[in-house]
């Protein structure tokens, strides 16, 4: 039994301590945002907020959260709706398929609570270990920097 | 009546495209979306042609059990889906004296009709004002996958789900030579069939550790069949060759200047690695996947086991990008072979990031040679020839099957050897390697290599992408030997207005001839897809010491009538982005047995800190919609390497464009 807080609520799960994080979100939890895309902590589509830090859930052994609390691109969202990288996402259309989106969605949250206003050579440095295919970089790079109010 | 759209010949039935809910209809196309957002564009020609607005429509997701439109492929969608979309609408209206207000009672009317409604026996009602096409309106599947919830299809969660992953061997030709028959691990059960192994369990990490001690567990015989590496160009030029006869109407009396290009193997390199779902029951078997093309993929899964193809059932879901056919059919069926020792019970199979680089169908390495004549300045002949391996072995394509793991059972079905799509559809090999230019008598010839261990198929472009790579990069070249500037050179040998309007508008929006900075160049490329489909021209301006830096890419293209304007430019911008990725980094590498370029640290892809800013300017046009997925491959890479040369002095004619090639071309030049 592990005791950990995910997105703001207190969990218990029972996934030995070397189960990947990630793994324990999605198949004991039921927690999908957070995808797998290699296993292999290089290309941040599972990233994940673990105390202060983002880190890749599938290289994330569950002991190491035990007590902490981690928060998924899930728990990003307030009452009043999306986070406002994600807002700025979908209103830049700054996605083709998608699948590294929820991963860059926290690494930019974080970075945005950590550094107000990053200009957007900033923002591309602090997604240097998200991986995105389909060629969105530009429009993501916008969209995180407009969610933070600054001006490129 | 007009002429019936062929997919409403093929598919006449009204209940397979369209049936009505509570207050909106849902629509089922046979075109699937992966990730370029033509899911949302369909909606919108549906919307306007049966005259509803976009919020009253829902797509289904493409199913056996609905329309074949074939593959979802080749920048055609909007081209085959369209006018179907187009004639049930008008058929609809016809039918109901619609669209009537309120929309409710519009639906309502639509639910009334008899599905068996034969389509083609109905005179559509002529086409309204459209409201929807031509406005970027938002993708509606992105919501859900910005958002993190559930979406993909390996984040189906299904009642009695079983985790299913499969050993891949180690190398092609690979036999599993020895694991123990009495084989276990803790919580899952071993699939085995020949060399094909895998294992089936209720907990995902039971099933990855499993997996972990599998590898360790199974020996293979391995053998050392793969070409070397660092000599493609000359093993591609080996045969046997199928010569592809594309055009021979002679070719320069004199040539004036020659030169060979090559680009290396690529991979698709997908965010996610390709999985599928698969449930046998007494009724028959269900499949889950994300493939391009539901349809030949029952009928290979069927013929691969030897099933009545109407007891398989396959329903597309969306995964991670796809820009071609990549391991998406593969992972279903191995879904099907580990779901078949589970009856009853739905298996997710999901690959590993190594399979996924290793073992998903490649592009194919190509080199071309190209001569030319020059007479006062202007082309007088032609000669181009391509060397490659074919450029699709997708699921029932010249009759094989094509399932990767077929190929592993104990009573083998195996891969057929590549081959091209026919030139009516493009070809493969020689896709575009017919210079749009007028350049006097040409001869272009295809020679496709027929035997090969390595598995190739369609990647975004097929064999656009490195024949225009050589003959805009050839171009810029002969436009040197005649001393004149690369763009008024083209545009010397464009008759098209709209090649010309491209290419001038490329330049102008470009900056060209602007003055810059040192150790920075620009450069051009340009073609027409397929040379049937979308102009695009391509300015690229690069900062080049050690490596190749872009600074800038402008792209112009005419794609004809624009259904979704921001859709269409984020296809154009994120194809050029992806086409720089290919052009300054991208080789799938091997030794003599085994792809080594397995993880993102083997083959890595372009990242945020090096993708450009894009400038996208669609040309205004009523002309008929095509496809804007595709045609920035080929422009793009040209403009890289001419803009390179432009700044460095050295021409790179072998790709990755990196710093080895820039290093090698430098030393040449010596």
């Amino acid at each position: 039994m592990t005791r950990l807080t995910v997105n703001g609520a207190e969990v218990v799960v029972t996934s030995d301590g070397d189960t990947p994080l990630l793994t324990v979100l999605r198949d004991e939890l039921g927690l999908v945002g957070s995808r797998f895309g290699c296993g292999q902590g290089l290309c941040g589509a599972c990233f994940v907020r673990l105390g202060d830090a983002v880190v890749p859930s599938c290289q994330t052994p569950l002991w190491q959260a035990e007590g902490q609390a981690v928060t998924t691109v899930e728990g990003l969202a307030g009452g009043e709706g999306p986070h406002p990288v994600q807002a700025a996402i979908l209103e830049r259309q700054a996605a083709q398929c998608g699948f590294c989106i929820a991963g860059i969605v926290v690494r930019a949250a974080a970075l945005l609570d950590s550094e107000p206003g990053p200009d957007s050579a900033r923002v591309a440095e602090a997604l240097e270990r998200n991986l995105c295919r389909c060629g969105s970089q530009q429009r993501i790079v916008e969209a995180v920097v407009a969610a933070g109010g600054g001006h490129g | 009546m007009g002429d019936v759209p062929a997919h409403i010949v093929a598919n006449p039935r009204l209940g397979s495209w369209l049936t009505a809910g509570d207050g909106y209809v849902e629509v089922r196309v046979g075109k699937v979306e992966l990730g370029q957002g033509i899911v949302t564009a369909l909606a919108q020609i549906a919307a306007d042609a049966l005259g509803l607005p976009l919020a009253a429509v829902r797509m289904l997701p493409a199913s056996t059990t609905g329309p074949d439109q074939g593959l979802t492929a080749g920048s055609l969608s909007v081209l085959h889906a369209g006018p179907a979309l187009r004639h049930l609408g008008g058929a609809v209206r016809s039918l109901t004296s619609g669209p009537v207000h309120p929309p409710s009672a519009y639906v309502e009317a639509i639910r009334a009709l008899d599905p068996e409604t034969d389509l083609t026996g109905v005179e559509p009602a002529s086409p309204a004002a459209p409201s929807e096409v031509g406005r970027s309106a938002q993708r509606l599947d992105l919501p859900d996958k910005v958002l993190g919830r559930p979406r993909y299809l390996a984040d189906l969660r299904p009642e009695g789900l079983l985790h299913g992953r499969v050993l891949r061997p180690p190398s092609v030709g690979a036999r599993l030579e020895e694991l123990d028959d009495d084989w276990k691990a803790p919580g899952v059960g071993l699939v085995r069939d020949g060399s094909f192994v895998g294992v089936v369990g209720e907990r995902e990490v039971e099933v990855d550790r499993a997996l972990e001690q599998l590898e360790r567990d199974c020996r293979w015989e391995e053998r050392d069949l793969l070409p070397d590496q660092d000599d493609l160009p000359a093993w591609l030029r080996e045969g046997p060759h199928e010569e592809i006869a594309v055009l021979d109407e002679g070719g320069p009396d004199f040539v004036a200047h020659s030169a060979s290009y090559s680009k290396p193997f690529l991979a698709h390199a997908s965010i996610a690695p390709s999985c599928g779902m698969a449930r046998w029951d007494d009724d028959g078997l269900q499949v889950w996947s994300h493939s391009q093309g539901i349809h030949p993929l029952r009928a290979a899964v069927a013929e691969t086991l030897d099933l009545d193809p109407d007891a398989v059932q396959v329903e597309h879901v969306e995964n991670a990008g796809c820009y071609g056919h990549n391991g998406a059919d593969d992972a279903a069926f191995d879904a099907v072979l580990l779901a078949r020792a589970v009856p009853g019970r739905p298996v997710l199979a999901r690959w590993s990031r190594r399979d996924e680089l290793a073992w998903g169908p490649l592009s194919s390495a190509m080199t071309a040679t190209v001569s030319a004549g020059l007479v006062d300045g202007r082309i007088a002949g032609w000669t181009y020839d391509v060397w490659s391996q074919g450029h699709s072995s997708r699921p029932g394509f010249r009759g094989a099957p094509g399932l990767l793991a077929g190929a592993h059972l104990a009573t083998p079905v195996p891969l057929p050897p590549p081959t091209d799509p026919p030139l009516t559809a493009g070809g493969g090999s020689t896709r575009n390697a017919t210079p749009i230019y007028t350049v006097g008598p040409r001869r272009v010839t295809g020679h496709r290599k027929t035997e090969t261990p390595l598995r190739t198929s369609s990647m975004r472009s097929l064999g656009a992408y490195l024949n225009v790579f050589a003959i805009e990069s050839f171009i810029d070249e002969l436009a040197a030997i005649a001393g004149a500037d690369p763009v008024r050179f083209r545009l010397n040998h464009l008759d098209d207005a709209r090649a010309r309007h491209v290419v001038d508008t490329a330049a102008r929006l470009g900056g060209w001839g602007e003055p810059l900075p040192e150790d920075v160049g620009r450069g051009i490329g340009f073609a027409r897809y397929k040379g049937v489909g979308a102009w695009c021209a391509v300015v690229a301006e690069v900062a080049a010491e050690s490596d190749v830096r872009v600074r800038r890419l402008t792209v112009v293209a005419d794609v004809g009538t624009v259904v979704n304007p921001d859709g269409a430019r984020n296809q154009l911008e994120g194809g050029a982005v992806q086409a720089t990725s290919w052009t300054l980094k991208e080789r799938v590498r091997f030794d003599r047995r085994r792809i080594t370029s397995d993880d993102w640290e083997g083959y890595p892809i372009l990242g945020f800190a090096e993708a450009p800013p894009v400038d996208v300017h669609l040309v205004d046009s009523d002309q008929p919609s095509v496809g804007a997925g595709e045609a920035t491959q080929g422009p793009t890479a040209a403009a890289l390497a001419n803009a390179a040369h432009h700044a460095l002095g050295v021409r790179v004619r072998d790709l990755p464009l990196d710093r080895a090639a820039i290093v090698r071309a430098i030393e040449a030049q010596k």
